[in-house]
């Protein structure tokens, strides 16, 4: 099984598109290696473009966002550009279905916390670490900043657990179907 | 209580219920392009599992990146056309029979009602249009599909959608969906199936239905899907006919699908299209969503005309109409890439591409191209692109341009005047 949770990007946006994470003109490799420079390539915040490659982005293990990330193409390569970059973990108020289940196919994990805790992260100032705790389903945010760590409790579906567990869909599949 | 169409259609291909969430279907076709199934063919070689749960099931195209523009998408292609002939899958199709995906697969009758259809393609709910339970996937669930015949959702609930009163000329299918977008969003659809009804879409054709279920993905829904009836059996008769004895045999047989009259929604939207006047989006979001009245006189330096949402025969016919005896504007650059050979050939006999052609337009060969900036008209940087496609995500066409989503008929006004335009003042 996969590790999740370390340091955390904070993207203040809803409605991030597949496109946005991973251009459609990277469509053409066949190496999900490839992708890893052109992660939240045409990614807009506030209306500008996002400065990709920073060293905060090159240490994040964490994405943090708001509502319906992922949104868009179901191009798995969303999913891969942030497995290639050793992200296996976003957070996000809510996700666009194919995302979702792109993330639990391969055995890494979207989790959906509700808007207030959304904002809590947001809220933290310096560097911010999030960890998970997949059994007891409870992440901890510690910002460099505060003293007291941010507790949320999480409820993730038991069929995607089952999927984290196995490495993905096409080793749970290959097994039961 | 009763049930949906996609209820029954959940019914009848349950493999699994893993939990009381979660479902796993038994697929009739999964349908393959070049660009998301090389990683997963690639994959199951790599794990020794390269085989196919039933050729016949699995339908495979080029059609993102066709001729190919590289080395890159040369070997996808490859890949793909291997892979095809490795397995015998018959249903491949090629350059010189190749099309755009959703426009090409339903013309070949392959989507019928009550039928379960993934792709690795966010677009493949435009087959909900058909009666169908159509999901676009990731590479991961199709390379499943491939193996295993199955693919897992979280089971989504049904929104009502129904659309009433009498589209106006000059207003389209595409107009209605833009509509539509705006009110339920981008996320509202979320894990959810979008069932059009009422008597605008009883009313309209395949093509149209097809125009409307394609965007329902743009809304976030798992599926956009219409009740198969008469018009349905009239479109796929050819590939039906030795299946009933009658298209009225047929059309009672789809009834089977329909929604019951108590069947449960989780919300039901109404729309009255009477006084809807032509729409296109502004920005990056494909819900924001303006009459075009409100933004008439702005710039354009591309026209596009094609793709799964809009080209068709009957939405090259909507152009023409306004093209024929008209020039491209000087500073507008005119495509149009009729989706699908069938459709290239019809607007050929018809004289459609001479007008497209006399207009100053480029006639490109069926491809995905341009929608999605892979190739054959991608935008330089703070372009802006009047087009019939169905996203305008930052990016999407070229680094820094912009698309306007509009109908095939205001794409054509734009291409006349140069500026976006309400395109009712060149219909008479």
């Amino acid at each position: 099984m996969k590790t999740f949770g370390g340091p955390a990007l904070f993207l203040d946006r809803s409605d991030i598109n597949t496109d946005e994470i991973i251009p459609a003109r990277y469509l053409t490799e066949i190496s999900k290696t490839a992708l890893q420079p052109h992660l939240l390539e045409d990614l807009l915040i506030d209306g500008r473009p996002f400065v990709h490659g920073s060293p905060a982005m090159k240490k994040a293990r964490v994405i943090v966002s708001r509502k319906n990330f992922g949104c868009g193409s179901s191009r798995e390569h969303a999913v891969w550009a942030f497995e290639v970059n050793a992200i296996n973990l976003v957070i996000a108020e809510s996700f666009a279905r194919i995302f979702r289940q792109n993330m639990f196919n391969c055995g890494i994990l979207a989790v959906e916390l509700p808007g207030r805790e959304i904002e809590t992260l947001f809220a933290l100032r310096g560097t911010v670490t999030i960890d998970v705790d997949l059994d007891k389903e409870i992440l901890t945010a510690c910002s460099s900043e505060a003293a007291d760590p941010v507790k949320c409790g999480f409820s993730l579906n038991p069929f995607d657990k089952e999927l984290i567990a196995a490495g993905g869909w096409l080793a749970y599949a290959d097994q039961k179907y | 209580m009763g049930k949906t169409i996609a209820q029954k259609i959940f019914d009848a291909h349950l493999r699994d219920t893993p939990t009381p969430e979660n479902m796993v279907l038994d697929l009739d076709v999964v349908m393959c392009h070049e660009i998301t199934t090389p990683i997963a063919i690639m994959d199951l070689v790599d794990k020794n599992m390269d085989s196919v749960f039933d050729p016949a099931k699995i339908k495979a195209v080029i059609d993102h990146v066709t001729p190919a523009k590289d080395s890159k998408t040369a070997m996808q292609g490859k890949i793909l056309r291997d892979w095809a002939r490795r397995h015998n899958i018959v249903d491949f199709f090629d350059i010189g029979a190749n099309g755009v995906c959703h426009a090409l697969f339903p013309e070949k009758g392959f989507i019928r009602p009550g039928y379960t259809v993934i792709m690795g393609d966010s677009h493949t709910c435009t087959h909900g249009a058909f009666g169908a339970f159509a999901a676009g996937v990731g590479t991961t669930d199709l390379e499943v599909g491939i193996y295993k015949g199955v693919c897992s959702f979280r089971t989504p609930k049904t929104m009502r959608i129904v659309i009433n009163g009498r589209v106006p000329k000059g207003v389209s299918a595409k107009d209605v969906i833009l509509h539509i977008l705006k009110q339920v969003t981008v996320g509202g659809g979320t894990d959810r199936i979008i069932e059009f009804t009422g008597e605008v879409v009883e009313n309209f054709t395949m093509a149209q239905r097809m125009t409307l279920c394609n965007m329902a993905v743009e809304a976030g829904a798992t599926s956009g899907i219409c009740m198969p009836d008469a018009i349905t059996a009239e479109y796929l008769w050819p590939f039906i006919e030795e299946e009933y004895s009658s298209l009225d045999d047929a059309v009672a047989d789809f009834s089977r699908w329909h929604s019951d009259e108590n069947a449960e929604y989780e919300q039901t939207l109404t729309v009255d299209v009477t006084s809807l006047v032509p729409q296109m989006t502004v920005g990056f979001k494909p819900d924001q969503v303006v009459d075009i009245s409100e933004v008439e006189g702005g710039p354009v330096d591309q026209v596009y005309i094609g793709s799964c949402t809009n080209g068709r025969i009957e939405d090259l016919r909507d152009a023409a109409e306004i093209l024929q005896g008209r020039k491209l504007a000087a500073t507008v650059r005119g495509i149009v890439t009729p989706a699908t050979p069938k459709v290239y050939s019809e607007a050929l006999e018809e004289g459609i591409l001479k007008i497209f052609i006399d207009a100053g337009f480029c006639v490109l060969n069926p491809t995905c191209g341009a929608c999605l900036g892979m190739s054959s008209g991608v935008l330089a940087e703070g372009e802006i692109c009047a087009s019939t496609t169905n996203r305008n995500f930052n990016g999407r066409m070229g680094k820094g341009g912009m698309v306007h989503l509009m109908s095939p008929y205001s794409a054509a006004a734009a291409a006349v005047t140069g500026k976006i335009t309400d395109p009712r003042k060149f219909l008479a």
